[in-house]
C-alpha cells in the first residue's frame, strides 16, 4: 500500500526530530520523560498549527456549554408547554419553542450533553480497540495477523448504517448500546490504520534492539511501538469523532438513536423539520451546534496530521 | 520479464482470494447478528394467537427448525445463484424487490458519482495548486463545511429552497415501489444533489493534500525547470500521480453511496436500497436485511478490488514493492 508508505516515511522524519523514539524513554524509567515529552509535543503543536488552534476553541465551548447546561438552560428540556407551542423568539424563549412548546434554547444545550457523552465514549472505545489491535496484529505478523484483517475486511464491507441498525436493534437502543454499535463499526477502520502506521515503527532498530534485548512481545508491543504511533492514534480520533458526531445524530434522526423525549441533536431536526417555515431555529439551532462541533474537530484532527507530520489524505480518508 | 509477469498474476489471484473471502466472512457476520434480532419469525408470519402446531409448521417450512449452519449453508448456495429467499413482509421472493430497489437506488447513485468524482477532482486539484490563494481557501473551506452539516440537514434546506420556495423540484416521491424510470426521473435531482455534495467533499480534500504532495515533488521541479509552461506541468506530470491516492478514496465513496443513500432516501421517501434497509429492519425482515448486507458487501468489495487493480496498473512500484518486506 503506497499510501500509507510515504505518509509514514514523513512520520518517522517528524520522529527523528522530536525525539520521542529514542529507546531512553522504552526504559522502566522513561514514564516522566515520555509525559513531559507528550506535554510538549502539545504546545509545540499547538504554536505550530492555527487550524488546530482554531478548531479547539468551538470544542471547549461546546464542552464549556454542556458542562454548565443545566444551570444555563433556564428551562427543563423535556418539560412541555402546550400553551405556548411553536412561539417564536420571545423574551423567556430565546430561540422560540417547538410544537409541544419545549424551548428550544435548552434543548440545544443539553443535547449537547448527550452528544459530547455518546461521542466521547464511543470514540474512545473504537479508537482504543482499534489501536491495540492494530499494534498486535502488525507485531504479530502471522496467522493471527492475518485472521484479524480478514474479519477486518469483512466487517468494513458491511455497510456503517446497517451495522448499526442491526446492533441498535439486536441490544436495544440505550448509550452502551449506541458505543457498542459505533466500535463494530469504527474498530476495524482504525485497527488498520493503526496497523500500517505500526508495521513500519517495527522496522526501527529501537524496536529490533528491544527484541534483542529479551523484552516479551507485549512489552515490545506498549512500551515500544505504542509510544510511536500515538500521533497517528491522536489524528485517527479528532478524525473519527467528527464522524461519528454526525454518525450518531443521523441515527437518532431515523428513529434509532435517542428516545424521544430526550433532547439530542438529530432528534430535534427530526422533530422540527416539519415546522421549519413556522419555527427555523428548532431546526437550525441543533444543526449549528452540531455542525460548528464537527468543524471544529476536523479542523483539529487537520491541524494535528499538519503539526505532527502525518497526511490525512495519504490514508484514505473515509471508511 | 515472464518471472514479473507471473508475480503480477499472483499479486492479482491472491487479491482476488481474498476479495473473496471477504465477502464470504462479511455474509457470515450478517447472517449470525442477523439471527439474534429478537423476535421469533413463525410468529411474525401468522400473528399472536397462532396454534404451537401451525407455528411449528411454518417453522419447518422455512427451515427454522435446522441448525444454523445447516440454514448459513442452504441460505449461501441460494445466495449465491441469485435466490435470496422470501421476504417475510411481502411473502414474495426478495430477488426482484431488491433488483427494483437496487436500479433505482443506482438511477441516484450513478449521476451523483459521475457528477461529484469529475467536479470534485478538478476543485481538490485547483486547490492543491493554488494553495494558499484565495481560490483555495474558498474550496478549503466550503467543503469544510458541507462535510461538517449532516445530509438529512442538506436535504431539508434544498427542498425548502426548490421545492418550497421555488417549487421547480417534487419535494418527496409520492410513487411507491413499483414506479417505473421514467416516473421517478421527475424526482431524482434534489437526492442526486444531496449525494454529490455528500461525497464531494471527502474527494475535494484527498485530492488537494496529494496534489499538494506530488507539486512537492523533485520531478515536478524537473519539469518546471525544463521550461514547461504550468499547464502542462500540472496536467500532465503532477495531475496522474495525484490521482492515485485519491483512487482509494472514491472507491470507498462510490461504496459509501449504497449506505449514504439510506438518510436521502428517506427523507426524500425514495423507493431505493437505503428506504427498503430501513424498512426491512423496522419490520425484522431478515432475509431482505441479509440480502441487501450481502449486495452492499460485494459493490464495496468489488469497487475496492478494482481501485486496486487500477493502481496496480497504473503504478509500476506497487508490483515489486510488496516483495520488499515480509
Amino acid at each position: 500500500m503506497t499510501r500509507s508508505t510515504t505518509g509514514a516515511i514523513r512520520v518517522a522524519e517528524a520522529r527523528g526530530a522530536g525525539g520521542a523514539g529514542d529507546p531512553g524513554t522504552g526504559g522502566p524509567s522513561g514514564l516522566p520523560g515520555r509525559v513531559r515529552g507528550v506535554a510538549s509535543s502539545i504546545t509545540r503543536c499547538l504554536g505550530g498549527s492555527t487550524a488546530l488552534a482554531i478548531g479547539l476553541g468551538p470544542i471547549a465551548l461546546h464542552v464549556v456549554l454542556a458542562v454548565l447546561a443545566p444551570w444555563i438552560a433556564g428551562h427543563d428540556p423535556v418539560a412541555t408547554d402546550s400553551t405556548a407551542a411553536l412561539t417564536g423568539s420571545t423574551w423567556s424563549h430565546w430561540f422560540g419553542t417547538d410544537q409541544y412548546g419545549r424551548d428550544i434554547l435548552s434543548r440545544t444545550l443539553n443535547g449537547g450533553r448527550y452528544a459530547l457523552l455518546v461521542t466521547f465514549l464511543a470514540t474512545t472505545t473504537a479508537v482504543a480497540i482499534g489501536t491495540i489491535l492494530g499494534c498486535v496484529t502488525a507485531y504479530a505478523d502471522n496467522w493471527f495477523d492475518e485472521v484479524v484483517m480478514r474479519v477486518v475486511d469483512a466487517l468494513l464491507a458491511v455497510p456503517t448504517i446497517l451495522a448499526l441498525l442491526v446492533v441498535v436493534t439486536v441490544f436495544d437502543s440505550g448509550l452502551w448500546v449506541i458505543v457498542l454499535a459505533v466500535t463494530v463499526v469504527y474498530a476495524p477502520a482504525v485497527t488498520r490504520v493503526v496497523r500500517g502506521a505500526a508495521r513500519t515503527v517495527i522496522t526501527q532498530d529501537y524496536v529490533t534492539a528491544a527484541r534483542a534485548r529479551g523484552e516479551k512481545p507485549l512489552s515490545v508491543v506498549f512500551r515500544e511501538i505504542l509510544p510511536n504511533v500515538t500521533d497517528v492514534v491522536l489524528v485517527e480520533y479528532a478524525m473519527r469523532a467528527s464522524w461519528i458526531v454526525l454518525l450518531i445524530s443521523t441515527l437518532s434522526f431515523l428513529g434509532f438513536g435517542a428516545n424521544p423525549p430526550t433532547p439530542d441533536w438529530g432528534l430535534m431536526v427530526q422533530e422540527n423539520r416539519t415546522a421549519l417555515t413556522v419555527v427555523p431555529t428548532g431546526t437550525l439551532a441543533p444543526v449549528v451546534a452540531l455542525a460548528t462541533l464537527v468543524v471544529g474537530l476536523n479542523l483539529a484532527a487537520d491541524g494535528l496530521s499538519k503539526s505532527l507530520g502525518i497526511d490525512r489524505a495519504q490514508k484514505g480518508a473515509v471508511s | 520479464m515472464t518471472a514479473t509477469t507471473t508475480t503480477t498474476a499472483l499479486l492479482v489471484l491472491r487479491r482476488l482470494g481474498t476479495a473473496l473471502l471477504t465477502v464470504l466472512l462479511a455474509s457470515f457476520f450478517v447472517f449470525f447478528a442477523v439471527q439474534l434480532l429478537p423476535g421469533d419469525v413463525a410468529q411474525q408470519l401468522l400473528g399472536q394467537d397462532a396454534t404451537p402446531e401451525a407455528l411449528a409448521t411454518v417453522r419447518a417450512s422455512l427451515g427454522l427448525d435446522e441448525n444454523v449452519w445447516v440454514r448459513y449453508g442452504s441460505w449461501l448456495l441460494g445466495a449465491a445463484t441469485g435466490d435470496f429467499g422470501t421476504s417475510l413482509v411481502s411473502g414474495e421472493p426478495v430477488g426482484p424487490d431488491l433488483l427494483v430497489a437496487f436500479r433505482n437506488s443506482m438511477l441516484i447513485a450513478v449521476p451523483a458519482m459521475v457528477v461529484g468524482v469529475v467536479v470534485s477532482l478538478t476543485l481538490g486539484v485547483v486547490a492543491g495548486v493554488r494553495r494558499g490563494r484565495p481560490a483555495d481557501h474558498a474550496i478549503s473551506l466550503v467543503s469544510l463545511v458541507v462535510m461538517s452539516v449532516p445530509e438529512f440537514m442538506v436535504a431539508t434546506i434544498l427542498v425548502l429552497l426548490f421545492a418550497v420556495a421555488i417549487p421547480i423540484f417534487p419535494a418527496v416521491v409520492l410513487r411507491g415501489d413499483s414506479a417505473t424510470v421514467a416516473e421517478l426521473l421527475p424526482a431524482v435531482w434534489l437526492p442526486v444533489i444531496v449525494l454529490t455534495l455528500a461525497m464531494a467533499a471527502y474527494i475535494v480534500r484527498t485530492a488537494r493534500s496529494s496534489t499538494i504532495d506530488v507539486m512537492a515533488g523533485e520531478f515536478v521541479t524537473t519539469a518546471e525547470l525544463k521550461g514547461l509552461t504550468t499547464r502542462q506541468v500540472v496536467w500532465r506530470h503532477a495531475v496522474p500521480s495525484a490521482l492515485l491516492p485519491t483512487l482509494t478514496v472514491v472507491a470507498l465513496n462510490v461504496a459509501w453511496l449504497l449506505g449514504g443513500v439510506v438518510v436521502v432516501e428517506n427523507v426524500f421517501n425514495y423507493p431505493g436500497l437505503g428506504k427498503l434497509m430501513l424498512e426491512s429492519v423496522f419490520n425484522r425482515d431478515l432475509p431482505t436485511i441479509q440480502a441487501i448486507a450481502v449486495v452492499s458487501a460485494l459493490v464495496y468489495v468489488v469497487c475496492n478490488l478494482a481501485a486496486d487493480l487500477v493502481a496496480l496498473a497504473l503504478d509500476p512500484r506497487l508490483r515489486t514493492r510488496r516483495k520488499a518486506r515480509s
